[in-house]
């Protein structure tokens, strides 16, 4: 019996062990902080002036970016440049049809890119572009090979270059060490770019599900609501059995 | 007003049975007075499927079943439908949990014995149950037209397409295209929030009616209605469902939902198990995914569907995994024929029955984890000796039961 009872604990258990990561690369963990508005403010403000040219966020309004403790009048100035209005959707003007005949493929919509390719994926992506003569672009990724994304924060970053060393693996054989170095600097520094990131990647994190915040408030009021039931219900039972022997 | 109220329930009673069925179903049924643990799923099931059928009208109410706009309206009622994202969660967890409480009744079933006579039929019709519900998550998870949905739906539908000679115009009909396509996700639709949970609603209720015919069993696995008072004919070991259940499963319903809420609220997506992450990219119909892992209450079948990679009789390998995939579900039917123990209760079944429902359940987990990955070599072997396991436990079943050391049962349950 004791036995059955743990093997159905572990059965229950299952489906918390989270998927293993098949990358070759491995990658960065995103520093995501859901709750700093200061670091999402920024990301949104990194968003709309480097991404939303080709990517859109079909599926998201301006204005509810006031999640992030903006006010309507603040999105329309500071975050719009399209001209549309702050109740509209962050759409793109780019035809799909010519942007794939431009880049190959059409930039992917971004409204929820955090919930299919997760935080982590997104951090590393956006730090590991090099230059690399052989694409269309001139430039090429450690995580995404021959992504047809130019870098477009190069500028930030500066340029990396690809340095393949082989080292002996100890069974007699080699594997290659892919690293990139730095060999143009941008305008940031190495800590500041990975900040900058990071603060995109929260916003794309914050854009996948906005409710994502309420969703824990709520939640938290919730448990303690059943914990109390909990104890009501436990001791409504206790009182009803005290006549079963 | 009592005395009226009295009065209104009489002129109901001269015209509906309403005081006799509450009497027959609830506070006049009597259960065993020992049930354990493994006795709220049954109740916990009946509130899940509530949960599904209310969360899914307002669902419905937002969702759009074309092609172009399924995606966008599922992120529409994440997003501008107010609380959307509450319902869509409940119901999207709700599906996963659906099949957590219904695996863990049907194991107590299994453990205790519960589909013997004089409870076969009453184990056929949750066998019914049972695929409709696999039906019902199907066509579900078709609906939000992501990447998982639509190359999970293929898998599927190319098996229809391998039955012999009728396969590919079946595959025709069903779908109303040569493809899956917007036909095919009308169709779909419409079968999950009509023909489908009806057909679960009338079923369920003819379970229930069936169990109140016969009555529950109860951990030890004996009959209580064997033994019952002389003068007032009610079982000595039984109790009145309600208010001694009732307070008993409310009690389990608010553990129950601790659980449930604290996945909607704080891990909706379950670590990619109960939302794949693949399912948050639009439907790409030229663009097959690397890996199309079905979600986890399939993986164990999808192991078995994958582990037959040899033709045999002149029968291609595809067609054989889907007969063993059909037949693994198929044959917790015959459960009540398969047994031949004398006694119904895992506490009094000797210890071959104790290894095989443990070696059962191992080789039942396997299969489900090995169905969420790729398959290599070792992990097609390891898939095909676990599902030599998982048919081993039914079809040795008459043998081993019957040579089992099986201990004495009691009178009265303990």
């Amino acid at each position: 019996m004791r036995n059955l009872k743990s093997i159905v604990f572990v059965f229950c258990l299952a489906p918390l062990v989270a998927f293993a990561s098949e990358s070759a690369v491995t990658l960065d963990t995103a520093p995501i902080k859901p709750r700093d508005m200061a670091s999402l403010q920024r990301g949104a403000q990194t968003f709309v002036n480097y991404c939303l040219s080709c990517h859109s966020a079909d599926f998201m309004r301006y204005n509810r970016l006031r999640d992030l403790g903006l006010t309507e009048s603040q999105i329309s100035e500071n975050l719009i440049f399209t001209g549309q209005k702050v109740g509209e959707l962050m759409t793109v003007a780019m035809p799909k049809k010519e942007a794939k005949q431009w880049f190959g493929v059409a930039p992917p919509d971004l409204s929820v890119i955090a919930r299919s390719r997760g935080p982590d994926w997104l951090y590393t992506y956006l730090r590991k572009f090099y230059r690399d003569d052989s694409t269309a672009t001139g430039w090429n990724n450690l995580v995404f090979d021959k992504a047809a994304m130019p870098h477009v924060l190069y500028e930030l970053q500066g340029e990396q270059i690809l340095d393949v060393k082989s080292e002996d693996d100890g069974h007699g054989g080699t594997h290659e060490i892919k690293e990139l170095t730095l060999a143009k600097p941008g305008s940031l520094s190495k800590t500041e770019y990975d900040a900058y990131v990071a603060d995109l990647v929260n916003f794309l994190v914050y854009l996948g599900e906005p409710a994502a915040n309420k969703r824990v408030q709520i939640g938290i009021i919730v448990m303690l609501f059943l914990f109390l039931m909990l104890v009501l219900t436990y001791a409504l039972k206790k009182e009803y059995w005290k006549d079963v022997h | 007003m009592s005395k009226r109220l009295d009065a209104m329930i009489g002129w109901i009673d001269a015209r509906f049975p309403l005081t006799a069925n509450w009497r027959a179903h609830l506070s006049e049924y009597y259960a065993p007075k020992n049930f354990n643990f493994w006795y709220y799923f049954g109740s916990l099931a009946m509130l899940v499927l509530v949960n599904q059928l209310l969360t899914g009208i307002f669902l419905t109410m937002n969702y759009k079943p074309d092609a172009s706009m399924a995606f966008a309206s599922v992120e529409y009622i994440m997003r501008d439908v107010n609380y959307g994202w509450i319902i869509r969660y409940m119901h999207s967890t709700g599906a996963s949990m659906f099949f957590v409480v219904v695996y863990l009744h049907m194991f107590r079933g299994m453990m205790y014995g519960s589909y013997r006579k004089p409870r076969e039929l009453l184990w056929v019709i949750g066998m019914g149950i049972f695929f409709v519900l696999m039906m019902l998550a199907f066509t579900g998870y078709i609906l939000p037209w992501g990447q998982m949905s639509y190359w999970g739906a293929q898998v599927i539908i190319s098996m229809i397409g391998a039955i012999p000679v009728i396969g590919q115009t079946l595959s025709n009909w069903i779908l109303g295209d040569f493809m899956l396509s917007d036909a095919a996700l009308n169709r779909f639709f419409a079968y999950h929030v009509v023909t489908l949970p009806g057909l679960l609603v009338v079923l369920v209720v003819v379970h229930i009616l069936a169990l109140h015919e016969v009555g529950s069993n109860n951990p030890d696995g004996i009959e209580i209605k064997a033994n019952k008072d002389p003068v007032t004919h009610i079982p000595v070991d039984g109790i009145p469902f309600h208010p001694y259940y009732s307070v008993k499963d409310i009690f389990g319903v608010v553990v129950f939902l601790i659980v449930f809420t604290g996945i909607i609220f704080f891990m909706p997506e379950m670590g990619g198990y109960f939302l794949e992450y693949n399912n948050f990219i639009p439907a790409n119909t030229l663009q097959t995914p690397d890996h199309i892992a079905p979600v986890w209450y399939f993986t164990p079948y999808y192991s078995m569907l994958r582990a037959v990679t040899v033709n045999f009789l002149w029968i291609d390998a595809k067609l054989w995994g889907i007969v063993l995939m059909g037949g693994s579900v198929a044959i917790f039917a015959l459960l009540p024929w398969l047994d031949r123990s004398p006694v119904k209760s895992i506490r009094y079944k000797g210890p071959i029955f104790k290894f095989a429902l443990t070696l059962f359940v191992i080789s039942v987990l396997v299969l489900g984890w090995l169905g969420t990955k790729s398959p290599t070599p070792l992990y097609t072997l390891l898939a095909q000796i676990f599902t030599v396991i998982y048919f081993a436990f039914f079809i040795l079943m008459p043998w081993y039961s019957k040579i089992d050391k099986t201990k004495p049962e009691p009178t009265r349950v303990r």
